[in-house]
């Protein structure tokens, strides 16, 4: 995709996070719409993945271990084609598979995650495999910051430089808040560069807003030989809506009329401008 | 006692059990520097909000991270502080069962662990956030009270004798508004059921949230079908008050359990367990939710599809009634 395509979708992706949230009365709009960029370009740009034939074995993997952000991977999911849009009217109704977090029951989700903190082990599950079976395919793995504090996360990161797993992709929503508050207050993280390093990760500090950049670096190929790959990509929770931007009380949050026609405003002018 | 003396109205007073308990315990923290609260970034879940900001040297902040929460609240309580670990139930009892098991219950620190938005009150977000096994966990672990209030004044009760307690104890509660269920009966003690109505043709056994839907159950029973039926919040499933089931059971009457968790391991099966090794051979029925993959909505529809509901309750009351009817 151009970059011009990709921004262009970028935006459409908000505006279906905020319709579906809106419509669903529920979802977690901030980490959603400050991850939305990162799921455009792996979707669009990156990850192998062929919805028609979502379980061939050659498939990239995407497993978002912040589960919660779930509106983010289904507009993005149906945008692609993998289950038809009108599925998300049922989001978070009775009997629908679309529920508040990802789900196996639903075409290319790989796994069922929204408890934190399990989706890198499982993807370092995947890319043992992947060694083993001596396939070439990747595997990537989105997690919240908050997240980070699981110690299940520090374990899958002693073993993912163990086995040498440089087919695997985290990549770090950095959006410095969690629901409580800043990171920096709840459980202090500083600094995650080091901590990977030391950890035996190859990482890579990038814009997660910024399309062009998340292409290049996530297409780039192992950063280093035989390390795990980690990205962090700073991010602004709540991102193209201004009056979400950075506030915590849109950790989840359903915009009300008004609020909900603020945003699509601000985002149709800033499509305008791309 | 009869059943007429609750008033309905009252659930418009009734306030969720979880601001019950950050209100309750707040009061008491006012007056007990030992009370320490330990969250993991689950004030605002936990209305633990207010506590924090009124009262920050009583909470310790670990993220998220329940394996933590649970070991650091042992810490805390090990050295004499009264510790509340407030977590998801989900959480709290899946993520952090080993620390449970052996940091609380095992090396007998006396920590309160208190399970929030128990059950299935997280509806739509899914099985990662139910918290159905926790009753089964528990109950296999030495050395821990469990409890599952089901009004204000149970939750209230429960807070105020946890602060207290020289034993480790897990409670879990909703979030759901919950009316007052007996106002005439407000003697408390943990491990022994609070009898809401009484009645002689059967029995129910709830706790937590399903006691309501019970309740008004056995009123439309009595109209209806001039069944007189006997509801008791089993809010202790651990010590269990098995000297009220024996006197309940020993009319022969039906008698039906109803839990807001996994019909495996729960309060059903902990009645059964008893009744059957006491010789008691009532027709017997445990309600919860089925071992399956949970039907997927609001707490409240899947209630309804569970048959947790007023109706479904009715309808399970009448089936039993009916069995008992056949066999005599
Ligand atoms: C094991 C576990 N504990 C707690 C939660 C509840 N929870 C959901 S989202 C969230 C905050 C996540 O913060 P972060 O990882 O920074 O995500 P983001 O800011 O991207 O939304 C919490 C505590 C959970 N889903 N899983
Ligand atoms: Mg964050």
């Amino acid at each position: 995709m151009t970059e011009k395509a990709l921004k262009l979708k970028s935006v459409f992706l908000r505006k279906q996070i905020l319709k579906y949230i809106y419509s669903a009365k529920a979802g977690h709009t901030g980490g959603s719409l400050s991850c939305i960029d990162i799921l455009n370009v792996l979707y669009n740009s990156v990850l192998n993945v062929d919805p028609n034939d979502f379980k061939n074995s050659t498939r990239d993997r995407y497993i978002q271990s912040k589960g919660h952000c779930v509106e983010a991977l289904f507009v993005t999911l149906a945008d692609r084609g993998f289950f038809p849009e009108s599925a998300l009217e049922t989001l978070c109704r009775y009997q629908s598979h679309y529920i508040g977090h990802p789900t196996r029951k639903i075409n290319g989700v790989e796994q069922n995650t929204g408890a934190l903190g399990h989706g890198l082990s499982i993807s370092v599950g995947e890319a043992i495999a992947a060694k083993l079976d001596q396939k070439s395919h990747r595997i990537f793995t989105l997690l919240g910051d908050g997240e980070l504090a699981e110690g299940s996360n520090w374990e899958a990161f002693l073993s993912a430089s163990h086995y040498k797993l440089d087919n695997l992709y985290a990549i770090l929503d950095y959006n410095k808040q969690q629901i409580t508050g800043n990171n920096s207050e709840v459980m202090n993280m500083n600094s995650i560069k080091d901590k990977l390093e030391s950890f035996g990760w190859a990482v890579r500090e990038i814009d997660g807003h910024n399309l062009i950049q998340l292409e290049t670096n996530l297409n780039s190929g192992s950063f280093r030989k035989g390390k795990p790959n980690f990205v962090i990509a700073h991010t602004i929770k709540g991102k193209g809506v201004s009056y979400m931007e950075g506030n915590l009380k849109w950790h989840h949050g359903v915009p009300s009329p008004d609020q909900y026609a603020l945003a699509l405003n601000e985002l149709n002018e800033a499509e305008a401008l791309i | 006692m009869g059943v007429d003396k609750i008033d309905l109205k009252k659930i418009k007073n009734g306030k969720a059990n979880q601001i019950v308990f950050s209100e309750t315990l707040e009061k008491l923290a006012s007056k007990d520097r030992d009370i320490i609260v330990v969250t993991s970034d689950s004030r605002g879940s936990g209305k633990l909000v207010s506590f924090g900001e009124n009262y920050p040297q009583q909470i310790v902040e670990v993220g998220i991270a329940e394996q933590n929460l649970v070991g650091v609240a042992a810490g805390l309580a090990s050295a004499g502080k009264k510790t509340f670990a407030i977590s998801p139930a989900c959480f709290l009892t899946a993520r952090a069962l080993e620390q449970i098991k052996n940091d609380v219950c095992y090396s007998d620190n006396p920590v309160i662990l208190v399970g929030i938005s128990a059950g299935v009150s997280y509806g739509a977000l899914g099985t990662t956030h139910h918290s159905l096994h926790d009753f089964a966990a528990l109950r296999a672990f030495n050395n821990i009270i469990i409890v599952a209030p089901a009004d204000n004044f149970e939750t209230e009760q429960v807070v105020r004798l946890a602060a207290t307690s020289k034993k480790p104890i897990y409670m879990r509660y909703g979030k759901k508004q919950m009316p007052l269920l007996n106002e005439n009966n407000t003697s408390f003690e943990l491990g022994k059921g609070r009898v809401i109505s009484e009645g002689q043709d059967l029995t129910i056994i709830a706790n937590g949230e399903t006691v309501y839907p019970a309740y008004l159950a056995t009123k439309k029973l009595e109209i209806e079908k001039g069944l007189k039926v006997t509801v008791v919040s089993m809010h202790t499933i651990k010590p269990l008050d098995t000297a009220l089931i024996k006197k309940l059971a020993s009319n022969g009457k039906p008698i039906l359990t109803v839990e807001e968790h996994m019909v495996n391991g729960g309060l059903g099966e902990a009645c059964a367990s008893y009744l059957m090794q006491n010789g008691f051979t009532n027709p017997f029925k445990i309600m919860g939710i089925p071992d399956e993959y949970t039907v997927t909505g609001s707490q409240i529809e899947i209630f309804n599809h569970y048959g947790l509901s007023e109706e479904g309750i009715y309808n399970a009351c009448i089936a039993l009634n009916d069995r008992q009817n056949n066999t005599n």
